[in-house]
């Protein structure tokens, strides 16, 4: 098997004195779905957002462990150059308060692509991706954050994929979009593991049975199971992950 | 016993609308009729000679005065106060922020005349070394104007940056901009409502300040037509005259006018502020 692409290696995750996640270990292949389950509190979000160093925005968050990329550890990594490589899609809707156009060229003018056809090419690419693109091809001059709640998730997609980076951390990213448009985006999804590793955490259990190769089930901040997701939801070993799973609690 | 609070509630509420047509019917009152009568010479003529023989009521060298020195002032105030604001509310820390708005809301309450003194024995002396003929001008009374607003932009656009959802700055960050394109490119647009409404008020502010403008400026009824030249503001000239013109008299009631003029250029900025933010407001927010 190869190197994994991202290592989580006793990854420790503290807010003040509490730890919320306790000494995690996760490896995720290159070009897969990795998705993330388990009840609330089990600090899926705070382990996704130490990939790309979100977690920094808390100031009071303590990370003990290490997180790798292709081997080096993010910590060491030019902050700016790994969130580029590392995108992020938060659950709740962030449109940038500049144009639907503006938002989606944010990062690529940052890395210095000036010429307009280059970015018309972007944008066009990344709203289509994010199956948003015939809903507001017509109103790109619209400032982002007057789109609908659904609307501006599937921007925030796009910018995130604007970067081309090679992870993609998504963190519910279908909380506000109606299941139809979910689907789409889904095989998107499928599609878009052939150029990139994705990071999917999810509440809905058939999101992840749908379109992640392996899943990892955590609760309460521990790891409680990973494996590739037929084998999960088929046979699961642990028996939390099989009372979760079909519905015991959580 | 409802009643009653209720009805002193409404009274106090109301009682702002009543004092303020009260100053603009005193003032009115005084004015208005000068203000017909002689409204040609004020907005043409450019000499203001009230105790001559034949007495001239020419306003447009102390509309310009005034125009000159809050203009100017902006330039030191608004670079300044938004940088400053930028500093406290996205990179200081706790700690220094607490105690740097002590002493910003401290540079607040120094009462206008001893900026007038500042004028007069510091930047005066400066002003001279620094090849200006006399230091008690324009450029002066623009000085010490923009520090005077300083701490009111620095306070309002400070609330401004910080009413900007903290999810914009992380969006940005989340995308590797790093933490000086996010403030440019994200935090100040999306402020920008808020910072135009605070520079707004610093012009109200500078306009209608007369002790601190009436020491420094030297006082001299003239267009600008250097950078050092001394001009006189509406509101100084209100001041310095009011207390030896003969009540009632032409004087006292071109003085008046001068009130008119100078509540009508307030309004008039007051009123183009509004547009201006309804016009962004319609085409971005």
């Amino acid at each position: 098997m190869d190197a994994p692409h991202i290592g989580i290696e006793n990854l420790t995750i503290a807010y003040g004195d509490r730890e919320v996640l306790h000494k995690v270990s996760l490896a995720v292949p290159r070009n897969s779905i990795f998705g993330i389950i388990g009840p609330a509190g089990s600090a899926k979000t705070s382990l996704l957002t130490c990939i790309n160093r979100t977690i920094e925005f808390s100031g009071e968050a303590k990370v003990g462990g290490r997180v790798t990329l292709d081997g080096e550890d993010v910590r060491t990594l030019d902050v700016s150059d790994l969130r580029r490589r590392v995108a992020m899609v938060l659950p709740l809707p962030v449109g940038l308060p500049m144009s639907v156009y503006e938002n989606v060229a944010f990062a690529p003018r940052r890395v210095g692509i000036r010429r307009k056809a280059d970015l018309d090419l972007i944008v066009e690419r990344c709203l289509t991706q994010s199956a948003v693109w015939d809903e507001v091809k017509d109103r790109l001059d619209m400032l982002g954050t007057r789109l609908s709640g659904g609307q501006q998730q599937r921007l925030a997609l796009a910018r995130a994929l604007s970067t081309d980076p090679e992870v993609l951390c998504l963190d519910e990213f279908s909380i506000a979009i109606d299941p139809v448009t979910t689907m789409r985006i889904e095989a998107v999804l499928t599609e878009l593991k052939a150029q990139m590793t994705i990071v999917m955490v999810t509440n809905l259990l058939q999101q992840a049975r749908r379109i992640a190769d392996v899943t990892a089930f955590m609760l309460n901040g521990e790891l409680v199971e990973v494996a590739r997701t037929t084998d999960l939801f088929i046979f699961a070993k642990d028996r939390r992950t099989n009372e979760y799973l079909t519905g015991r609690f959580g | 016993m409802e009643f009653v609070i209720e009805g002193l509630i409404r009274l106090s509420g109301v009682s702002a609308i009543v004092f303020i047509l009260a100053i603009f019917g005193f003032i009115g009152k005084e004015g208005i009729v000068f203000l017909f009568t002689h409204i040609v010479e004020m907005l043409t003529s450019t000499d203001w000679s009230p105790t001559a023989d034949t007495p001239v009521y020419g306003i447009v060298a102390l509309i310009v005065g005034t125009v000159w020195c809050v203009g100017l002032s902006l330039l030191v105030s608004v670079p300044l106060g938004i940088a400053a604001a930028v500093y406290l509310s996205e990179f200081s820390g706790e700690r220094t922020r607490e105690w740097l708005k002590v002493i910003v809301e401290l540079l607040a309450a120094i009462p206008s005349v001893v900026w007038g003194f500042i004028g007069v024995m510091i930047i005066n002396p400066l002003l001279q070394a620094g090849g200006a003929q006399v230091g008690l001008n324009g450029i002066n009374g623009a000085l010490v104007l923009g520090l005077m607003t300083l701490p009111l932009l620095v306070s309002l656009g400070e609330d401004a940056l910080r009413a900007v959802p903290e999810s914009y700055r992380q969006a940005a960050l989340a995308m590797g901009a790093t933490r000086w394109e996010m403030v440019r490119l994200v935090l100040l647009p999306a402020a920008s409502r808020g910072l135009l409404v605070a520079v707004l008020l610093g012009v109200g502010r500078c306009v209608g300040e007369t002790m601190a403008v009436l020491m420094v400026t030297g006082h001299a009824v003239r267009i600008p037509n250097e950078l050092f030249s001394p001009v006189r503001t509406l509101t100084a000239t209100i001041a310095a005259e009011l207390g030896e013109a003969v009540r009632g008299g032409e004087h006292y009631q071109a003085l008046f006018a001068l009130g008119v003029m100078l509540f009508a250029l307030t309004f008039v900025v007051n009123l183009i502020a509004d547009r201006t933010i309804r016009g962004r407001a319609e085409s971005v927010g």
